[in-house]
């Protein structure tokens, strides 16, 4: 099986600071590849890095069949390759159904219609309906964002990225901030997104890792130490040394 | 959206008071004060436009007149060269024709417009607001130098632009045309941003990350607000150019651009009917004001601190009940 994205040698500097270090990866069509790393060791500034938010200094970015290293993140965005936001990125004066009608339009185009109401629209409100009571967000449709709780936020959040029916989604700690009552409604969120959508997921919740991935890359100094099953990573000395082992001892 | 009805009286009687005003100060033995109120509508519609850009994109131009005295000049220069008999750049005939200037003044703006926004539009906030401001001040010193439309005096014209069946000379005429425009405008402004166009200009301001991120580059839609807020602008100075007879390089400097945005806030950003209030305000303080003394900004400045302070969706909101949308 050839893989969805093919990352080749990936390169970030910031001054003299290396956060990405040659770093190859690649994501298989509807795997959960998981992306684990101590703090600072360039999983958010990968993410930006594969989704066109960063250029990158050195290394190619295949997706889907083509080389997208020179795409921006909106284009990327168009072939399948979405992003969230570890730090919450709703848009806090739209609602909650217009967040996911605007969503929808974002996959569907056609963004220079002047004359009829996007809220009557079907083709917009439809699927954005459907997505929300999927998400858990059903009895909040007239909700703006801003008022939303933070999980609901994250929800939403989510599904906005769904709404635009990625190929892969990069999800940068969709857990970020929850309580252990959120984390697990959205862990069960996740996995039930299993096989639909392939998924690079950087978290730092251990025990969503190894409930969510089929695969794990560890990530240290902005390189990869290690790829394998959860199993394997599990009892792999390097990664206990360089970051489970550690973790487990601050628990 | 709680009070939708509120708003909608607010907008019903600011359309009767549009309609009846001429009447209204004819009754009264006011005639003179017609004029006043047609200012007022074109000043508002050119607050209006600029709401479309900084209450709606994010974008704040502070370059706006720009564009209302390209209008404005597109007005005088096609009406100088009819009154000679020459032509512009010896291949454009002159006009005085409302159906032909118009909509070249429409035109030219837009033009102006999509060039200064395709360059301005690549750096925001407080850049974005000095490269349009820079934009604005080589267009006026641009006017300034073209000695044979009158420079630094300015030039004038008669007649009004001829619209086939009306008498624009006809100062209640001549205000119903600048009503119905402005009138007009607004509803095609309140379709386009409940429409799809709108939701995305929405959420650019926003957050313009997410929707690159979403798949959608914000540069086209902010590029086309831009385009289409010019070229209302340039509509709004073609309408001023034949309400005064008179063009000068008055009607694009700096401070015009900060009338608009004053416009703007007073209003309340983000409103699309309030820079109307907020141009009828303004116009009329200045009026009254300034009879009664040169320094009419002192009760002004008040004002508008207060009023930010108090009334975030500024004078619209205060009236209508509503917060920006």
């Amino acid at each position: 099986m050839s893989p969805l994205l093919q990352a080749q040698g990936l390169v970030k500097r910031f001054g003299g600071l290396v956060a990405t270090n040659n770093l190859s990866l690649d994501v298989l069509p509807g795997e959960c590849h998981a992306l684990i790393g101590p703090n600072g060791a360039g999983k958010s500034t990968l993410i930006a890095q594969l989704a066109g938010e960063l250029r990158s200094d050195a290394g190619t970015i295949r997706f889907d069949g083509a080389d997208v290293s020179r795409l921006g993140m909106a284009a990327r965005a168009r072939r399948g390759l979405v992003r969230s936001f570890q730090i919450t990125a709703v848009l806090p004066e739209f609602t909650v159904l217009e967040n996911l009608a605007l969503a929808v339009q974002a996959r569907l185009g056609r963004h220079y219609g002047f004359w009829r109401r996007a809220a009557d629209d079907p083709a917009l409100r439809d699927p954005a309906r459907r997505l929300m009571d999927e998400i858990g967000l059903g009895a909040l449709a007239d909700r703006k964002a801003r008022a939303l709780a933070h999980g609901e936020q994250r929800q939403l959040e989510l599904a906005m990225a769904l709404a635009t029916e990625p190929k892969l989604l990069l999800l940068d700690e969709p857990m970020a901030g929850m309580g252990p009552e959120e984390s697990r409604h959205m862990i069960a969120l996740l996995r039930c997104l299993k096989g639909r959508v392939s998924i690079l997921l950087v978290e730092h919740d251990m025990e969503a890792v190894f409930a969510l991935a089929d695969r794990v890359t560890v990530l240290v100094y902005g390189g990869a130490v290690a790829t394998g099953t959860p199993e394997a990573i599990r009892a792999d000395p390097a990664v206990i040394e360089a970051y489970l082992g550690t973790d487990e001892e601050t628990a | 959206m709680v009070k939708l009805g509120r708003e909608r009286g607010v907008i019903l009687a600011g359309l009767v008071l549009i309609l009846v005003y001429p009447w209204g100060v004819t009754a009264v033995g006011q005639p003179f004060l017609i004029g006043l109120g047609t200012r007022i509508l074109v000043m508002g519609l050119a607050a209006a436009s600029l709401d479309l850009i900084v209450g709606f994109g994010g974008m704040v131009s502070f370059g706006h007149a720009a564009f209302f005295g390209i209008g404005g000049y597109v007005v005088g220069i096609l009406a100088f060269h009819a009154h000679a008999g020459t032509d512009l750049l010896g291949f454009i005939p002159g006009s005085n024709q409302a159906l032909v200037v118009w909509p070249a003044a429409i035109l030219v703006a837009g033009l102006a417009a999509l060039a200064i926004g395709a360059l301005s539009l690549r750096t925001r906030g407080v850049h974005f607001i000095m490269i349009t401001l820079a934009f604005a001040q080589m267009l006026f010193f641009l006017f300034v130098s073209l000695r044979t439309y009158g420079g630094d005096d300015g030039l004038s014209f008669r007649p009004r632009n001829l619209v086939p069946g009306l008498d624009t000379r006809n100062d209640t005429s001549f205000y119903y045309v600048v009503a119905m425009l402005l009138v007009g405008f607004l509803v095609l402004a309140r379709r386009l941003l409940d429409a799809r166009f709108g939701m995305v200009l929405r959420g650019v301001r926003e957050n313009e990350r997410r929707l690159a991120a979403l798949g959608i580059a914000p540069y086209g839609i902010k590029l086309a607000a831009f385009t289409l807020s010019g070229a209302v602008a340039g509509l709004a100075g073609a309408l001023m150019a034949n309400q005064a007879r008179f063009v000068s390089p008055e009607l694009l400097h700096w401070t015009k651009s900060g009338d608009l945005l004053i416009m703007v806030i007073l209003g309340g950003i983000g409103t699309l009917y309030g820079p109307v209030l907020g141009a009828a305000v303004l116009i009329l303080l200045e009026t009254v004001l300034a009879q009664w003394t040169d320094h009419w900004m002192i009760v002004l400045g008040p004002v508008l601190v207060a009023l930010i302070l108090f009334a975030r969706g500024g004078l619209w909101a205060v009236l209508a009940g509503t917060r920006r949308s």
